[in-house]
């Protein structure tokens, strides 16, 4: 008797879940929840330009994803509208200012998770403000997806939902390192480099990975100057590197700075060989048109390349242009591919479960040929870093960048030295 | 050479700080109010220059003007709208009145200019001299030049013209002023709107150099305090020898102990003389 009532109960159980699984699946496939990131960028102060024109660029992506866009086929879920893997839900964006103040992007990180309930987070464009705001999710156990920040110390603290798609100080150090060995080969002199960075997480992260390469390819840094992104002379700065005379500048620095550098620069006739950017101010829009007449030559990295009419990354161009007036950059770029590449996640977990999604970031594998920007893939490795970024060096050419390194992917022919305003 | 080069960088940087600080000890002096948003009112005379320089093609001598007409409008409409009102209230009260200011017109200038950074086409003063070695960068040598003698001639127009005068008098005691038939209220609009004006050309002579955002106002409102403080609150001349000397301090540790220390020099130095003289090089006890 007790054996056939525990029976029954099982059988009972068993119906009830069965029952409350199948109302589930109805209910997710009827209303088609829409997916809740909320992304964390600095809309005013200093970086606000950047920010918001990685806005833009989020919105395009979500809006390729959420809409049918047939004739960007290669690009994962372009092509139907919504996420198939959770009956076409769609993606919601929520957009919150952190002001490039690492404590604000922290507050807002708790704000989205704890209040607003959203599945994923994205962000935060200044490392420093990602380096805060990783935590938060890492304790709730939701993914955060960073789609361009660079400092090395984001994604090694053994954090299990963080996942990082640009590349990251370490390759864009050994991609310059190559870079000065190519040129080396060519017969340019490259005795000496400095390094001339903006304090923060980013600057400081980059100039030290860019230090330590330096170091192990046995290149002396002449000289390395630290310096606050909001200074409004940089006269001394510029001295300095005249003293120093080093063969190559690499600055890395935010858009006002960069352009104050390049503007100095011209006015106490200080041009050396080659100005290297380390993209961010050097990419920012407002960058080419102030300074395109005095800073001739002068080189920026970029994974974004625009590409001939009738690709696709021609027309994502297209699009951004037609929302925003102007032509997407490397930053905004970095921003779109990452969410993008969140999307893929989303749609393979078919639900917002975060455990469903961790797993499905951690299988994430995209091929060149599924991507926008010209990475070799995505592929996390397990402290959620994209062990397939790269990157391009550009040259700016009149009014443009062209394409220039490595040489399998150039577009025109580089020139060195930079011929500056001269 | 090359120490010489950073002088004399310091001293031109250090002339546009006495310019913009000048206007903000004016106001302290007058009124015994203390004005939060005096960097906005440098940063919206930068983007008249940029409106003046893009839609009407105007050179440097015609977009200081418009700087210094169009923030003197500014600076006496704040007054008589806002200013006027809230000096009969508690101090907290004036206080954050300008700050909120400070943020309106920061927010507005987002708003209406958006975050990016902008910066002035290659002007008629692009060039650089070189003065026996020494490259003195032709914008800033006029916008040194320009805010010296600026600096100077509010100092003569205060001490030396009877307007200046019943400014003067005004500041030091407002009831005896009245009584001698001066119009406090006209009186500081005055002030206010030449306080404005003075902030509007350093901003136009700053935007030849430097690009700039909305957010800018932010640095250039602290420095005028730093100023104000160390030439010693209401002094028109301590304004411009603190602005120069900071301004050579600025150049000259940054060059020597490097960029990132040299505000941690500065504000050493500037705490160390408050600790001797409170008042500040020139201010009254």
């Amino acid at each position: 008797m007790a054996k056939r009532g525990v029976n029954r109960r099982a059988v009972l159980a068993g119906a009830t879940a069965a029952a409350t699984s199948l109302a589930t699946g109805a209910r997710l496939a009827r209303a088609a929840d829409p997916v809740k990131v909320g992304v964390l960028f600095p809309l005013t102060g200093n970086a606000a330009a950047a920010g918001q024109a990685s806005k833009a660029a989020v919105e395009l992506a979500a809006e390729i994803v959420n809409n049918a866009h047939p004739e960007l086929a290669n690009i994962p879920l372009a092509k139907d509208a919504g996420l198939p893997g959770l009956g076409g839900a769609k993606l919601e964006l929520t957009f919150i200012d952190h002001q490039g103040n690492p404590s604000v992007a922290q507050q807002q990180a708790l704000r989205l998770i704890s209040q607003d309930k959203m599945h994923l987070l994205f962000g935060a464009y200044q490392s420093s403000c990602t380096f805060t705001a990783t935590p938060i999710a890492e304790r709730y156990g939701i993914p955060f997806v960073v789609g361009d920040s660079a400092a090395l110390n984001i994604t090694g603290r053994g954090f299990k939902w963080v996942f990082r798609v640009t590349p990251i100080a370490t390759d864009y150090a050994s991609t310059y390192m190559r870079f000065f060995d190519d040129m080396k080969k060519a017969g340019k002199k490259i005795g000496s480099i400095a390094v001339v960075n903006e304090n923060t997480d980013y600057g400081t992260s980059v100039a030290e990975a860019v230090e330590a390469a330096a170091k192990q390819n046995n290149l002396p840094v002449a000289i390395r100057i630290p310096y606050s992104a909001s200074t409004t002379d940089v006269s001394a700065q510029v001295l300095q590197l005249k003293e120093k005379n080093p063969d190559v500048v690499i600055f890395i620095s935010y858009t006002a700075d960069s352009i104050l550098y390049i503007k100095t620069m011209k006015n106490l006739d200080y041009l050396p060989p080659m100005v290297l950017g380390d993209d961010s101010g050097f990419s920012d829009p407002s960058f080419v048109p102030a300074i395109a007449d005095i800073g001739q030559g002068l080189m920026n990295r970029s994974a974004w390349d625009i590409g001939k009419p009738g690709t696709t990354t021609a027309k994502i161009n297209d699009m951004y242009k037609a929302k925003t007036g102007r032509d997407l950059d490397d930053t905004s770029g970095r921003n779109m591919q990452a969410a993008l590449v969140m999307a893929e996640a989303i749609n393979r977990a078919g639900s917002t479960d975060p455990a469903k999604l961790q797993a499905a970031f951690k299988a994430t594998d995209l091929k060149p040929e599924q991507l926008m920007m010209g990475y070799r893939g995505v592929k996390f490795d397990e402290t959620g870093q994209n062990i397939l970024a790269s990157t391009y060096l550009i040259q700016l050419k009149a009014k443009q960048y062209e394409l220039v390194w490595p040489e399998s992917a150039a577009q025109t022919r580089l020139e060195w030295p930079m011929k500056g305003w001269k | 050479m090359l120490l010489l080069q950073v002088i004399v960088g310091g001293l031109l940087l250090g002339a546009i700080y006495a310019l913009f600080s000048s206007g903000l000890t004016l106001i302290w002096g007058m009124m015994n109010f203390i004005n939060f948003a005096h960097g906005e009112f440098v940063m919206l005379g930068m983007y008249v220059a940029l409106m003046i320089v893009v839609w009407l093609g105007g050179g440097p001598a015609v977009f200081g003007i418009a700087s210094a007409f169009a923030l003197f409008v500014l600076g006496v409409a704040i007054y008589l709208s806002l200013i006027r009102h809230v000096t009969r209230g508690p101090m907290l009260a004036q206080i954050l009145s300008t700050f909120g200011l400070a943020l309106l017109l920061r927010y507005t200038a987002f708003w209406i200019f958006s975050a990016n950074v902008v910066s002035l086409p290659q002007t008629s003063l692009g060039g650089t001299l070189n003065i026996f070695g020494i490259l003195v960068p032709a914008a800033q040598l006029v916008a040194g030049v320009t805010a010296t003698v600026i600096t100077i001639a509010l100092h003569l127009f205060l001490t030396g013209t009877t307007l200046g005068s019943q400014l003067l008098a005004v500041a030091e005691d407002r009831n005896a002023a009245m009584l001698m038939g001066i119009r406090p209220d006209r009186m500081q609009a005055l002030a206010w709107g030449l306080a404005a004006a003075g902030a509007g050309i350093a901003g136009a002579l700053m935007a030849i150099s430097y690009p700039w955002s909305p957010s800018v106002g932010e640095t250039f409102g602290l420095t005028a305090f730093v100023v104000v403080t160390l030439g010693g609150f209401g002094s028109v001349p301590g304004a411009m020898y603190a602005g120069l000397i900071i301004g050579l301090i600025q150049a000259l540790s940054a060059f020597y102990l490097g960029p990132i220390y040299k505000d941690i020099v500065v504000y050493a130095l500037f705490a160390a003389l408050l600790w001797f003289r409170p008042q500040g090089l020139l201010g009254k006890a």
